[in-house]
């Protein structure tokens, strides 16, 4: 586990606790009830944060290697 | 003879022409038909995994469900990428212990993990219970988009046979291949069609996404809100978190797992498959736009709320290619299915009844049995009434009882027994059937709670129960089966 990780509770927080206090119709945003865009928000952010983790933790790897080669 | 059905056949002949091309080269031995030779790259893997999510029950019960509910609905984003972030942490061990071993079906894991073929079994007939509703569901969904989309030249019955025939034959030939293949046109035109009926029906018929909801807010006030009992935020959320739980503990999720060609396969689509999840918004979009457009649809007819609209304001050739891009959404996912129930019985219920048989016995097996299943889901699907559905809300509930003796297996000192893994997944199993069969809600068993757990996804009741059994029989049997105990010069 690394600190990096912690990133991917966002999305999860934003999902699983937004609709407890965010279950609006308006202000609509993005033409869509509140709730709706929220939820949708949240599909994007996962794909951003979890781009983030993997690309970091490639990263990680592969300096990981080189390091033992050496 | 309309212009319909030319693509309706033009879908079906597709599917069967890829899925029997689909074995070209290949030896079909049991490792290819079930897992492909684990040789599949982030993009086969992808439509496997994306596939899973666009079903007929989406196409259909998607969009019905945003018609007849509204905002319940928005359960399917949060749906969309939960488990995609849990796949990120919990597939690549999963593959690499899989790849070591030569692992075939879920069932395989288990009782590799736990050591116990008769837990295999167990795992396996789990399986099987929750795959074969999943399959009759399908095929039911096959049946009314072949009758309406071909303006009923085809009844639904026959719909339905055509359908399984065609993939029973692609399954028995090509296993997993087959699926692969088909799975590539399939996401294409349901992508295709998703977003097209989802950006064009709101301009049509209300001039924008905004004039459509702000529309709907009107006639409606609070439809496009969670309500405050019933669909309420905790139904949302729990039902959100089971699903997340489940998605993985299908069988043919977890099968299509082994079909990857390495572990960071599984890893980049982590990042790739949430974004592709968008495609539901627009689904959602489309049961939105038919509120007041088809209204007066009720039960279980609020599932035709996509395919009455778009009868409703196109013609019939492209009514045709809605209707090719839903058979595909059945066919595809169905294929899946009945490969994997197959491999299920004839890899983890039949093998050890018959201990020392050859691979190539079992795949032989598992062929045959495809077609029998399909002939029995078929049967389920013509003569089934309500008593399918029932099982249907089952299946999923079924499968999550799988996950926390998964999750324990995963630890490198597995906290869980064997014993109480036995027990955990008997006790949630059971208390989903006895609840789902009995129709009781989380308020009708336990009324002292407070009204705001009263909403609870029942299922979650069952995870708590196999938790608590889990907990008590693994503290209770850890000294029988402790190594130290048994060989106390053992370090």
């Amino acid at each position: 586990m690394r600190a990096v990780h912690t990133l991917a509770l966002a999305p999860v927080l934003m999902v699983l606790v937004g609709p407890f206090f965010l279950n609006r119709v308006t202000p609509f945003l993005l033409g869509m009830p509140f709730l709706l865009s929220w939820l949708a928000l949240s599909l994007v952010l996962t794909s951003i944060v979890m781009a983030i983790i993997y690309f970091s933790d490639q990263k990680a790897e592969s300096t990981q290697r080189d390091g033992h080669a050496k | 003879m309309n212009s319909a059905l030319i693509f309706i056949a033009l879908a079906v002949g597709v599917a069967l022409f890829l899925g029997i091309r689909a074995r070209r080269g290949k030896d079909m031995s049991l490792e290819q038909w079930t897992v492909g030779g684990r040789g599949f790259g982030a993009a086969i893997v992808f439509l496997l995994m994306a596939g899973e999510i666009y079903t007929t029950f989406v196409f259909l019960g998607g969009s019905g469900f945003a018609y007849g509910n509204g905002a319940g609905a928005y359960y399917l984003l949060g749906y969309g990428s939960l488990p995609f972030i849990l796949s990120y942490f919990i597939l690549p061990p999963v593959w690499r212990y899989a790849k070591e071993r030569r692992l075939l079906s879920q069932p395989d894991f288990f009782a590799s993990k736990y050591k116990s073929s008769a837990l295999g079994v167990l795992v396996a007939i789990v399986g099987f219970i929750a795959l074969i509703p999943y399959l009759v569901l399908q095929l039911k969904g096959l049946g009314i988009i072949v009758s309406i989309s071909s303006y009923s030249a085809i009844s639904s019955n026959q719909g339905v046979i055509i359908g399984a025939i065609v993939v029973a034959a692609y399954v028995a030939l090509s296993g997993v291949h087959g699926s692969a293949w088909t799975s590539v046109i399939k996401d294409a035109l349901v992508m295709f069609v998703a977003v097209f009926l989802g950006l064009y029906l709101p301009y049509h018929y209300y001039g924008g996404i905004e004039n459509m909801f702000t529309a709907i807010e009107a006639a409606k006030p609070g439809f496009l809100a969670l309500r405050d009992v019933g669909q309420s935020p905790t139904w949302m959320v729990s039902t959100v978190v089971l699903s997340t739980l489940g998605f993985y503990m299908w069988p043919h999720m977890f099968m299509a797992v082994y079909t990857a060609k390495g572990d960071g396969v599984l890893r980049k689509n982590a990042f790739i498959l949430p974004i592709y999840q968008l495609m539901l918004l627009f689904i959602l979009f489309v049961g939105f736009s038919a509120i007041l457009q088809v209204p007066g649809l009720k039960g279980g007819d609020i599932d035709l709320a996509l395919f009455k609209i778009s009868l409703q304001t196109f013609d019939p050739w492209f009514v045709g290619v809605i209707g090719a891009a839903g058979i595909l959404t059945a066919l595809v996912p169905g294929s899946m299915i009945l490969m994997t129930s197959a491999t299920l019985l004839a890899n983890n219920v039949y093998r050890p009844l018959r201990p020392g048989v050859e691979d190539a016995h079992i795949a032989r097996v598992a062929k045959w049995l495809a077609p029998a299943i399909m002939a029995v889901a078929v049967w389920f699907t013509l003569g089934g009434g309500d008593t399918i559905v029932a099982l249907l809300l089952m299946a999923y509930a079924f499968v999550t009882q799988l996950f926390p003796v998964f999750l324990a297996s995963l630890f490198k000192s597995n906290p869980v027994s064997k014993p109480a893994a036995f027990a955990g997944i008997i006790v949630g199993v059971s208390t989903v059937a006895y609840v789902s069969l009995t129709k009781q809600t989380v308020a009708g068993m336990f009324p002292f709670l407070p009204t705001a757990l009263k909403d609870l996804n029942v299922g979650m009741i069952a995870l708590f129960f196999n938790l608590v059994v889990l907990t008590v029989v693994s503290i209770a049997t850890r000294g029988l089966s402790a190594p130290g105990r048994l060989s106390p010069n053992a370090s």
